[in-house]
């Protein structure tokens, strides 16, 4: 059979087809559980980063044992859920944003007036992490994500026990352009916002992002954060998202559950 | 020289796909702001590099002609998603930091450039070894230019702290223009130019 016949050329692109992808399949497959691992690892490090715990002589899992204490939280009363009904999509170990949002009785469709952060959906359960030091919790870490520019942004911002001092900031998944909006991983703007007060005396959200630098002279500036040069959407997305979580869909009935349970770092 | 290790050797100064053939370019851009990162790079691309040339060599007597270049890319592409996916799963850190450049190696035209040029005439373990020594000599340009840029760009070595920073309480202070993509292109010049004045014979005709 002469190479350019129709049965040949049939043939050698069928079998290249079957050989090759059973060599990329087998690939895939054997290395997805390394690969999920890491994503956990990944995960962890940076609530262990964001929760001030970080120890390089020490491992990432066993820091995260000790020290967290995640619990799954309804945010539309802002109480806990049960402990029975924090199983399979909602066990706080394996508590994936994305899949909780895209399901259809955890998640929600967002109304679009009130969708600041411009996510569409959001999860109805979202998990809480306690940072425990001394058998005191030190800092309240919450999952916030949002659209920045190109990208959906997804990260971790920290609370002191006062639940108003913001003590960290991190994305741990983003694709804005390096250099510019991908200056969000940049540690020296991420330390910027360790000290600022998310609420004033009235527990209204006072915490932005705002165009430029912050001029400390101003009463405002506790609750101000500069914005990046150069990539003003990307801030804009930062401030929506931080805004929206913080705000009455996000995590304020929870906030406030604490208030009123007067929050003494302890977790029930 | 013997005749397998020229096969190997010659790619690195004599035949250098990127200073001679100016093939490659842009990941060696991209990716040469760390030594770490290139290392891998290059590793990934040794692998992809070796292995089409083999494969592709076994089947040459037996690919059509008019699916030819299909066939040679399903081979490359799927070798480049095997190494993207090794490197996600063992080098989780650097995987992140290379991003789109692991799967950017299909459009590397050094990889299509010796499958067309070479494995398609040669057997398959001269088609190994030159696809070895191509990604060696890739790599030699990658490292050459990665060394220079992270140790004047960052002051550091394969992450190690070489010139203290000023930053960070020491004495220098970092040439940034060195960490963007584009004084790769200068220092890749510079390399062409002193491998062109010991070697006079790859200096193209005016």
């Amino acid at each position: 059979m002469s190479n350019d016949s129709i049965g040949k050329t049939i043939l050698v692109a069928l079998a290249v087809c079957v050989i090759w992808s059973l060599l990329v399949s087998t690939a895939a497959i054997t290395l997805k559980p390394i690969q999920d691992q890491n994503k956990k690892i990944e995960k962890m490090k940076n609530i262990i980063a964001v929760g001030g715990l970080m120890d390089v002589d020490k491992d990432i899992e066993d820091i995260y044992k000790g020290h967290i204490d995640s619990r799954i939280v309804d945010l539309e009363t802002g109480k806990y859920l049960p402990k029975d009904k924090q199983v399979g999509l909602l066990n706080p170990e394996v508590y994936n944003i994305k899949k909780v949002a895209k399901d259809p009785e955890l998640g929600k469709l967002i109304p679009r007036n009130k969708d600041r952060a411009r996510i569409r959906r959001m999860p109805k359960f979202v998990p809480v992490y306690f940072v425990k030091k001394d058998e005191k919790v030190s800092r309240i870490i919450f999952p916030v994500y949002g659209s920045g520019l190109w990208s959906t942004m997804y990260g971790f911002i920290a609370l002191d026990r006062d639940l108003n001092t913001i003590k960290g900031f991190t994305f741990y998944e983003h694709g804005e352009t390096p250099g510019l909006g991908g200056e969000v991983d940049n540690p020296q703007w991420k330390a910027l916002w360790k000290g600022k007060l998310a609420f004033d005396e009235n527990n209204r959200l006072r915490i932005e992002v705002i165009k430029g630098k912050v001029d400390i002279l101003k009463l405002e500036s506790k609750y101000q954060v500069d914005g990046l040069s150069g990539s003003t959407l990307t801030t804009n997305g930062v401030n929506n998202l931080v805004r929206f979580w913080l705000g009455e869909d996000g995590f304020a009935m929870f906030i406030q559950e604490l208030r009123r349970g007067g929050f003494d770092g302890k977790v029930q | 020289m013997g005749k397998y290790s020229k096969i190997l050797f010659d790619p690195i100064l004599n035949n250098n796909p990127i200073a001679l053939g100016v093939l490659g370019i842009c990941s060696a851009l991209a990716v040469t702001s760390k030594m770490e990162t290139s290392v891998v790079m290059s590793l990934a691309v040794i692998f992809v590099l070796a292995f089409s040339n083999l494969s592709i060599s076994l089947i040459r007597n037996h690919v059509p002609t008019n699916i030819r270049i299909i066939v040679e890319m399903t081979i490359i592409a799927s070798l480049v998603i095997i190494a993207d996916e090794v490197i996600k799963a063992y080098l989780p850190e650097i995987s992140k930091q290379l991003s789109v450049y692991v799967g950017l190696i299909i459009t590397n035209c050094i990889i299509m450039g010796r499958a067309e040029a070479y494995a398609l005439q040669n057997p398959p373990w001269k088609s190994f070894l030159d696809g070895v020594g191509n990604g060696l000599g890739y790599t030699f340009i990658l490292i050459a230019v990665a060394f220079v840029r992270e140790l004047f760009g960052s002051g550091k070595i394969m992450g190690f702290s070489i010139f203290h920073l000023k930053t960070e309480g020491g004495w220098y202070s970092p040439n940034g223009m060195l960490l963007t993509p584009a004084s790769a292109f200068f220092l890749i010049g510079f390399i062409i130019w002193i491998i062109r004045t010991f070697r006079k014979e790859q200096v193209e005709e005016a």
